[in-house]
């Protein structure tokens, strides 16, 4: 555990020695505002719902540019070679490196709560569905991350990890509205798969352990995978 | 130390290390020798655990370096060819990082940082970003990173390529030293440098292990004797005939050199020809304006083996 520490402060010192973490905040939180500012205009009422699922498509997008360096950079760069020569872990690696990007994550939402602030100073906002729908972006985003980990593992370009991440993240979004065009267990699958049905129980309030599960177990079934690829240099 | 069996390490149609076997023994500095494209650094990486042979075994300070993967790596230190740093950190925060990864306790990091600064000589740039130092001054970090936690074993790829020659003066002391107390595998294609600093060469070629051996006694196994370099002033034709004549000489070639001839006289192993060759000459009333011995260089050792195993092959096809 000492040793996924060790990485995971070094990838959180690193994101923020280069423009990466700055940059994707500062687009977040404009773009943020934005959505909070028209949705408010145009519901008209005390809620965080509208702006939410804009953000959320917005953090589809953003996601992959924190993820994309986390393998593909130590790749290229060759350090993958020093640092898989150390006494750690391959799960120590893929643990730190998703903690730090899970953290930088966070960080980048967490300010949105002015928005909060905003609600309760000029209206009555119902505080049940905001706290819900902020544990469904963690969870959300926990997914993410492990989706972009996964990928930057596979290739040492961080554009190609980038942009394949943005679209498998969209994929995986909009897997659940093509349920929508039948029914039957193919569709049930789908509507399953895809992250948006999962996210608007959130949004209305309600933590259902369904939801929960899906999230914890695709990300971690992601992480594993990422382990068994960042070993697989070894039999391949 | 290392022990390696019938290491084979097989890409997709080519052996890049093919069935070889050695051992290093505890404090012994070996020198890897080879081409581009040996094998050299294949053999490494499957040291340092970083890939997995295809065949054979290897065992590191007693460990197997597939099944006891961690106990290697925490006694080897590594620097790998080109030296990968991650260009964003400082010096001594990169190297605090590598002290944590490799298990140092916290008391003690501080002190092996100053340490591995000091015999490196990179105290005054440790507040400098990496991505800011030459070439020589990252090598010297990456050597820091790879003794910082004290290994056992060193595994030098190409340590100092690159280098400016002060600079390789520096680290082939600095490897020497370390030699001193601490068992090492490097790989160059500098010769001068592993006959100046290793205790044992070993010469590979296609993945293969083609000589390996002390420096004095590689000279040997070449049964090479004496050679002598000659400049004569006189008839070149008279004075090779003569020269041929001797006892103990192989073979005599000469070239027009200015107003005089150069000869190049090879012994053949046994005993010293200079003092026949002198009297020979002084017989005849030839003019000796020079001589001088001629010991065969390492190069001349690596060139040799290299392109007899050429030939060996091509006959072989034949």
């Amino acid at each position: 555990m000492r040793n996924v520490s060790t990485i995971y402060q070094r990838e959180i010192k690193s994101y923020f020695y280069s423009p990466i973490a700055y940059v994707v905040i500062s687009v977040f939180l404009i773009a943020s505002g934005f959505f909070f500012a028209g949705n408010l205009q145009f519901w008209q009422e005390a809620s965080l719902k509208g702006s939410l699922d804009s953000i959320q498509f917005f953090l589809l997008l953003l996601t992959p540019v924190i993820t994309m360096k986390l393998f593909a950079e130590e790749t290229k760069s060759g350090t993958i070679e020093t640092l898989m020569t150390s006494p750690v872990t391959d799960f120590d690696v893929v643990f730190g490196k998703f903690l730090a990007a899970l953290s930088l994550y966070i960080v980048m939402i967490l300010p949105t709560w002015i928005f909060v602030l905003f609600l309760t100073i000029f209206g009555n906002p119902d505080f049940g569905p905001i706290f819900s729908s902020y544990i469904g972006l963690i969870l959300m985003g926990g997914l993410f991350v492990s989706v972009g980990l996964l990928i930057s593992s596979f290739t040492k370009n961080q554009v190609v990890a980038a942009v394949i991440g943005i679209v498998s993240l969209i994929i995986l979004w909009v897997v659940g509205f093509l349920s929508t065009y039948g029914e039957g267990w193919f569709y049930e699958t789908l509507r399953y798969a895809g992250t948006f049905d999962h996210w608007e129980s959130f949004t209305k309030g309600i933590v259902d352990t369904r939801d929960v599960i899906y999230y914890l177990s695709f990300s971690t079934l992601l992480l594993f995978i990422t382990v068994r690829n960042v070993e697989s240099r070894k039999w391949r | 130390m290392i022990n390696v069996k019938n290491l084979t390490k097989r890409y997709v149609n080519i052996n890049a290390v093919d069935n070889i076997s050695f051992n290093v023994e505890e404090n012994e500095t070996v020198g890897l020798l080879g081409p581009n494209g040996a094998g050299k650094t294949t053999t490494m990486r499957i040291l340092t655990c970083f890939m997995p042979a295809t065949a054979g075994s290897a065992t590191v300070a007693g460990y197997d370096v597939f099944n006891d993967s961690l106990n290697v790596r925490q006694q080897i230190g590594y620097l790998p060819e080109n030296v990968p740093l991650y260009l964003d950190m400082r010096v001594n925060e990169y190297l605090m990082f590598r002290a944590k990864l490799k298990n140092i306790p916290r008391r003690e990091r501080k002190k092996r940082i100053d340490y591995c600064l000091d015999i490196t000589g990179i105290k005054d740039v440790q507040n400098q970003i990496t991505g800011t130092l030459s070439k020589g001054y990252r090598q010297r970090v990456g050597l820091a990173d790879t003794l910082i936690h004290d290994p056992k074993i060193l595994i030098l790829d190409e340590p100092t390529i690159g280098l400016d020659p002060n600079q390789i003066m520096l680290i082939r002391q600095v490897i020497k030293d370390l030699g001193q107390k601490h068992t090492v595998l490097l790989s160059t294609h500098i010769l001068p440098e592993v006959e100046m600093v290793c205790d044992r060469i070993m010469i590979i070629d296609k993945g293969k292990i083609v000589a390996m051996d002390t420096p004095a006694n590689l000279m040997k196994q070449l049964k090479t004797g004496l050679n002598v370099v000659l400049e004569i002033k006189g008839d070149g034709e008279k004075i090779k005939n003569s020269l041929s004549g001797i006892d103990g000489v192989r073979s005599v070639t000469w070239k027009e050199k200015g107003d005089a001839n150069e000869f190049y006289v090879e012994g053949s192993g046994e005993g010293d020809i200079r003092e026949a060759v002198f009297k020979c000459i002084v017989k005849d009333n030839y003019i000796l304006r020079e001589m001088k011995r001629h010991t065969i260089t390492l190069e001349e050792i690596f060139h040799q083996i290299t392109t007899k195993e050429t030939e060996e092959v091509s006959d072989d096809n034949a």
